[in-house]
């Protein structure tokens, strides 16, 4: 009856979404009071039907209610609880499930919070989400039902994939999607703004915490995806280039480049079209990621079900939205008033040119992501891996840490050039000093690696000179918000820097007794035992490692395990932190002799690549909140106003 | 000029569009080609599978005589349904040699006694040392070896009508 319940719910919403169109547009085109009022509690309607669908379909995994297709497919009545929830999203109809959801719950946000933009672009802005949800509800109810039953129903499900049976896991794709969808909200305030013609400031102010919001979710997400990969995989890698990772880097790169954009309209009123333009382009990526992971038409460690009718689907919805969108964007923003204009050495120019350089890495990624892809269509079979986006986006991502370090540290509208020289002495003399440092032991390293590092110096040094001279208790959050973001693309690019400029690994077949030495560190190998977890069992090798011939013993065990359902084996590295790096451990295969392949790595300050991540994820936090203190107390003061 | 720039980015859309509709509908050709195709056949040496049949050399090849190598496995579905195939090749004459891959003499011999038997030789490729030296990458695979002991084609998964037509037609030509 649940599975039941959670379709109806679903029906409804959809039914609602069909409905906030026709009001919102009827209020915005026809100009009908009457239906302008009814926008927002058909919006907040259509929310909660959605929270309770999803709702049902949590409830029926809970119950490992095997009589639901989904279910069978995706759990196991043995499997611990908190991954019998997440198997809820961990599969393809119940993942774009949560995706309309996030999109219903945050219509209904809008509808709720949003007060002080213009009545009709906020009416225009909720009919355009309303627009994105009917395609996603059509998709879910004609092409991919989660809550299709099983006749006759099986005594026990198969299981969620043992590398998804991670905590850490079972929270990144929800967290992406809240990113994705927050982008999505961001782009129906573009095509409100430009059905009503009204960009400006205020529009922007509306926008920004929404783009902001996505922003946060999306680093975090893909700082923690990055983890995941890192230590579940056992590859010792901690960034593939492979398409899914690429799909969710894209909209984060134009999502960057929004935010920083909106902020220029919000201040100042200029980059009227551009914002607009990169809303657009910033939805355009998360379906386009969405199509690619979704659609499986591109190979990937991440094989999800491929299905050429669902693709064709979100093919559809794809060309229907940002198709619309880009020439509704073509067809009007000519009569939209210009904005403000502003001179090249100024802050605005520098976002610009940020702006223009985070393009570029996106071109570059959406290429490369998307190359193999046209090479098969001449019958040619490759694929684009590291080297390429190394040596193309490595060089374009320095040139852009320089404007990074550079931006915040010009004056609005119009700078001096002598004035900036002499803000910039003490960045220059961190990135000099760094380099004098580095040479020595470095040189062999290469290029860039070695240019990442001196240039993380000087970009540390100046992400923090905004704070100079500045009553550090009255500075506002967000300009807080902007020096730990910055400062924590310095601390990730020094990490990423270090990481491959300094690894040392070593491939070993190791028997009980034997020693091996990786970095500074000697691995002994004291045994091989068996180990039984809840619903997986494994072989572990207990290695006792020292720093160096006197340093403390302590002991590491990486795991090679067997999950029964589904059978998988996976190899569970066992990593020991230290303030100057990892030491990374992975368990191979029996030799037959008596002997184990054991993979170690030394990685020096690898872990500050994703201590960066969560710098910046935290910037964007004290951001957001900063902004929404200062909206809360703007609006208590017009009332104050209107009261006097 | 500015008006027909506005356009530009639904252009560059509508390319996208169309390559990702390309490959959505025209899924990408993902066989591994080998690399050996119009190359000699590497030197190896098989033990027989079977104690009725020879095993499969690089010597037993050339000589003018071409003759087909069938990659396959008694454990693998698609060459049951090959099986008809290469029955009709054998039986319009063309020697065939068999190179099983991970497999034992009982499984074969119950898969040959079940399926048809066109091999005139079985090699026993324990671990795929062949397979892989001969470029294929899964089973089943299909080569044609020409009078000089060259790899002419490879015939990638289990043989279909057409291609078994191709290969006659191919092998009478260089008899």
């Amino acid at each position: 009856m649940i599975a039941e319940g959670g379709l109806a719910a679903l029906w409804l919403a959809a039914v609602m979404a069909v409905l906030q169109l026709i009001v919102a547009s009827s209020a915005v085109i026809g100009g009908r009071e009457d239906m302008a009022r009814a926008v927002r509690p058909v919006a907040i309607a259509q929310g909660l039907l959605t929270g309770l669908a999803m709702l049902c379909l949590i409830l029926v995994f809970v119950r490992s209610d095997m009589s639901v297709l989904l279910v069978a497919e995706n759990s196991h009545s043995l499997k611990p609880m908190i991954y019998k929830i997440a198997g809820a999203w961990g599969n393809h109809e119940g993942s774009m499930l949560l995706w309309v959801t996030i999109l219903g719950l945050a219509g209904g946000a809008v509808a709720i919070f949003e007060r002080r933009l213009d009545q009709r672009t906020l009416n225009a802005t909720i009919g355009a989400q309303a627009l994105i949800s009917m395609g996603f509800y059509a998709f879910l109810l004609f092409a991919s039902n989660p809550f299709a039953r099983l006749f006759p129903s099986p005594p026990d499900g198969n299981g969620l994939n043992p590398l998804l049976q991670d905590p850490g896991l079972a929270f990144h794709p929800p967290t992406l999607y809240v990113g994705y969808v927050g982008i999505s909200v961001a782009f129906s305030f573009a095509v409100g703004a430009l059905v009503t013609r009204d960009v400006g400031p205020a529009f922007a102010r509306a926008m920004r915490p929404w783009v902001l919001g996505a922003w946060i979710f999306l680093t975090i997400g893909i700082t923690a995806g990055s983890y995941w990969a890192y230590y579940e995989l056992g590859w010792g890698g901690w960034w593939f280039w492979d398409p899914v990772e690429n799909a969710s880097l894209m909209p984060w790169l134009a999502a960057t480049a929004l935010l920083h954009s909106v902020s220029v309209l919000a201040t100042r009123d200029g980059l009227r079209a551009w914002t607009i333009m990169l809303a657009v382009v910033a939805f355009s990526m998360s379906m386009i990621g969405t199509f690619l992971v979704r659609s499986g038409i591109l190979t990937s460690v991440h094989a999800f079900a491929v299905d050429p009718k669902r693709g064709a689907f979100l093919l559809a919805l794809l060309a229907i939205y940002i198709g619309g969108a880009l020439a509704l964007f073509a067809a009007r923003i000519g009569t939209v008033r210009q904005g403000n204009t502003f001179a090249l050495i100024s802050r605005e120019g520098a976002l610009v040119v940020n702006n223009l350089l985070l393009s570029v890495i996106l071109g570059i990624v959406l290429i490369g992501t998307l190359y193999p892809l046209a090479a098969a269509g001449w019958g040619v079979q490759l694929s684009v891996g590291k080297p390429f986006f190394d040596k193309t986006a490595g060089p374009v991502a320095l040139a852009l840490v320089v404007f990074i370090a550079i931006g915040p540290l010009l004056r609005w509208r119009r700078d001096e050039p002598q004035a900036l020289l002499k803000r910039v002495t003490w960045p220059v003399a961190a990135s000099c000093a760094a380099l004098i440092v580095l040479v020595p032991f470095a040189w062999g390293v290469g290029l860039l690696p070695l240019a990442a590092l001196v240039l993380a110096a000087g970009l540390a040094v100046a992400s923090v000179a905004p704070l100079w001279g500045r009553n550090l208790r009255r500075t506002p959050l967000f300009i807080w918000g902007m020096v730990v973001a910055h400062l924590g693309v310095a601390v990730s690019l020094a990490g990423m820097a270090s990481d491959s400029a300094f690894t040392k690994e070593t491939l070993a077949v190791l028997r009980q007794g034997e020693t091996r030495a990786v970095g500074p560190y000697l691995v002994t190998m004291t045994g091989i035992r068996p180990v039984v977890g809840p619903n997986w069992s494994a072989i572990a090798a207990d290695l006792s490692i020292r720093r160096g011939e006197g340093g403390t013993p302590f002991m590491l065990s990486p795991q090679s395990r067997f999950f029964a359902s589904p059978p998988t084996t996976t190899s569970e590295s066992a990593i020991a932190t230290r303030l100057d790096g990892q030491l990374y451990t992975v368990l191979g295969q029996p030799d037959g002799k008596g002997g184990w392949q054991v993979r170690l790595w030394w990685k020096p300050f690898v872990t500050l690549i994703w201590l960066g991540g969560a710098l910046i994820g935290l910037g964007g936090a004290l951001s957001f909140f900063g902004r929404i203190r200062r909206r809360k107390r703007a609006v208590y003061e017009e009332y104050e106003e209107l009261a006097a | 000029m500015r008006r027909v720039l506005l356009w530009l980015p639904l252009v560059l859309f509508a390319g996208l569009f169309g390559l990702v509709a390309l490959g959505l509908f025209k899924p990408a050709d993902r066989t591994v080609r080998s690399a050996m195709v119009d190359k000699p056949l590497p030197d190896f040496v098989l033990p027989a599978m079977l104690p009725t049949k020879p095993g499969v050399a690089r010597t037993s090849f050339g000589g003018g005589k071409p003759r087909l190598i069938n990659v396959f496995a008694s454990w693998c579905v698609p060459c049951i349904a090959e099986a008809p195939e290469l029955m009709k090749l054998k039986a319009a004459g063309v020697p065939i040699d068999g190179v099983a891959i991970n497999d034992t003499p009982e499984a074969v011999q119950k898969f040959l006694d079940r399926n048809g038997d066109p091999y005139q030789r079985i090699g026993n490729d324990k671990t795929s040392q062949v397979q892989i030296a001969l470029g294929s990458s899964g089973v089943p695979e299909t080569f044609l070896i020409d009078g000089r002991g060259r790899i002419v084609r490879q015939y990638v998964s289990n043989l279909q009508s057409d291609q078994v037509d191709d290969i006659l037609k191919a092998w009478r030509g260089m008899r």
